[in-house]
Order: C-alpha cells, then sequence, then structure tokens
C-alpha cells in the first residue's frame, strides 16, 4: 500500500473525484458503453444503451446475464470510489447477483449503486437494475470492495494528468 | 421445443462445440468459447485489451469474470443435460480470489445439484495455473421452466 502513503494529507474534493470517475472509465467499461449520469457521495446511477452483441437469448433477445453483472460490478465500484476521497484504489471481493426479471430487449439498463458502509478495509454495496422504475428492477446486488489494493488511485491520476499538462 | 434449442441440440449432437458459441451474440462478442480438447468441458476467455478494468495493473474486469462463469455453467448445462428451455438464471454470487492478469482466462463448470426444476452450478476460474484460481461461483438456474 505504499503507492497510497505519497499522496497522503491530499485527499481531493468531492467535485474532483467525482470528475475524475466520470472521465476515467475501464476499458470494459468504456467497450460496452456504459455511462455515469448523476454523482452523489457514495452513490452512482448509470446507464447501458442496448446493443445487440449484449444477446444472451437469441430467440426472445433479452441480454446475457453477464451484461448486467459487468454493469453491476462497475457502477458499485463507482459509488464506493464516490464515497472516498481518490486515495485508495479497490477491488470486488465478491459480488451477489438476483435476476429478479428478464430485461426488456431494446430497452436500456439503469443502475442505481449505493456504498452502504465503509470500515477500514471493507466497503459493502448495494444496487439495482431497472428500466426506470426502480421499484421494478432486472436485478439486485450486494457486493463488498476491499479497498487499499494494488492499482492506479484517482488522486495520482489526477495529479499525473495535471503535471502532464505542461509548464503553465 | 424453439428452434434456436433445437439448433443448439443439434450442434451437440453433432460435437459441434463452435456452433455453440456462434448462437450466442454476448459469448461471441466477449470471446468466450467452449472446448474441451482434454476431454472435459471447458470454457475459454480470450484476452485482449477491451477486458481490462484497472489499467494500471493491469487487471480483468472482475465483471467480465463473472460473465465468464456465467456462460461456461450456460455451455455446460446446454451440453450435458437434455433441456426444454434454455437455463435461465436466477442467481449467482462470484467470489473475487486473485486479480486476472492480462491473459486468458479459463472456466470449469460442476453440477452441484440438479433438482427437477433448479441446477446448483459452481464454476471455477483460472489462468495460467489451475491451483491458483482468479474467482469461484455459485450460480441457480431454473431448468425446463415454462417461458
Amino acid at each position: 500500500m505504499s503507492e497510497i502513503s505519497t499522496y497522503d494529507g491530499q485527499p481531493l474534493p468531492f467535485e474532483q473525484v467525482a470528475k475524475a470517475i466520470a472521465e476515467r472509465r475501464s476499458t470494459y467499461g468504456r467497450a460496452s458503453g456504459l455511462r455515469i449520469d448523476r454523482a452523489e457521495r457514495g452513490e452512482a446511477w448509470t446507464s447501458l444503451p442496448y446493443q445487440f452483441v449484449f444477446i444472451g437469448d437469441m430467440e426472445s433477445g433479452v441480454i446475457h446475464g453477464g451484461v448486467v453483472t459487468a454493469m453491476l460490478d462497475e457502477s458499485c465500484g463507482m459509488a464506493v470510489q464516490l464515497a472516498l476521497d481518490g486515495s485508495r484504489s479497490i477491488a470486488t471481493l465478491d459480488l451477489r447477483i438476483d435476476y429478479v426479471h428478464p430485461a426488456t430487449p431494446g430497452q436500456p439498463v439503469l443502475a442505481d449503486a449505493e456504498c452502504v458502509r465503509l470500515t477500514s478495509n471493507v466497503a459493502f454495496t448495494r444496487a439495482v437494475a431497472h428500466h426506470g422504475d426502480p421499484a421494478d428492477p432486472i436485478a439486485s446486488s450486494a457486493g463488498t470492495f476491499m479497498m487499499g489494493t494494488k492499482g492506479s488511485v484517482i488522486q495520482a491520476q489526477t495529479l499525473g494528468a495535471r503535471f502532464a499538462g505542461g509548464p503553465s | 421445443m424453439s428452434l434456436h434449442l433445437e439448433r443448439l441440440r443439434k450442434a451437440r449432437d453433432e460435437g459441434n462445440l463452435a456452433a455453440l458459441a456462434e448462437a450466442i451474440p454476448y459469448a461471441q462478442w466477449m470471446g468466450m468459447a467452449p472446448e474441451n480438447s482434454t476431454g472435459e468441458l471447458l470454457t475459454r476467455l480470450r484476452y485482449r485489451p477491451d477486458l481490462i478494468g484497472n489499467t494500471h495493473l493491469p487487471a480483468l474486469h472482475g465483471g467480465t469474470i463473472g460473465a465468464l462463469m456465467e456462460m461456461a455453467a450456460i455451455f455446460h448445462l446446454l451440453w450435458e443435460l437434455d433441456n426444454e428451455t434454455l437455463p435461465k438464471i436466477v442467481n449467482i454470487t462470484v467470489d473475487y480470489l486473485r486479480s486476472g492478469r492480462p491473459v486468458d482466462t479459463i472456466a470449469k463448470a460442476t453440477v452441484t445439484k440438479q433438482g427437477r426444476r433448479v441446477v446448483n452450478v459452481s464454476v471455477e476460474a483460472w489462468q495460467e495455473d489451475r491451483a491458483r484460481p482468479v474467482a469461484a461461483a455459485q450460480i441457480h438456474f431454473l431448468v425446463n421452466a415454462p417461458t
């Protein structure tokens, strides 16, 4: 965890963390077309437009469960980062998903993800995927994330980008 | 029985594994395909840069590993069982054990319990060393359920 101490004492303001998360998307997230629509402290609202390549059942056109798994994993990760100050990197520890209703073909999937609790090592999350009404979900998830893992730190990226801009 | 399932059954009866993946757009897009060169049915997620979640390490996106495990279970059920319908996922629990490096990932599904309506499947995923799994999952599917 030595990379974390590099930026100790310089927590990023929430607005900067939110901006960094909106700009930095995992490669898979970008490839799939996942967007973050709204961010609050510890909460992320995301959307994923329907694509033919997401289909798991050709007969019905219903998207593959894995599409929802990947979306909820990333959305919950965003919610955890939005609860932190950008100084720690995170990794999924476990993720449980209930597929309560098949997704409607052709419709974008929306996800509401929330970091419900932060302890010193573990972040607990909850999320629902739906088509516009969170009370009528497609899937719901409970996941935990380890914090302070190896990997990129938002602060480092943001500061790095600032310096990479050259002398002002 | 649906035309789609008929096609999948035909692929199985002919031992045509490739046709199984070709029938599922998400499997094709992700680069996931079943193989049985070693005598057991495995599902491989071919590495490509689009699968990265953490660009700094780099590490595979956890969600793509989850998707692989679900796909491995479905391929296994289509291949091993006589289904009247496509297996319908009820829920999945994935434990992430190690970060996935930027190489191919392989998953093996095992039926833990087969009931009349519900099948419990466990899946293990690894990369170069099978003794060092990157993730483990438990999945419930509804089988032979009216749609």
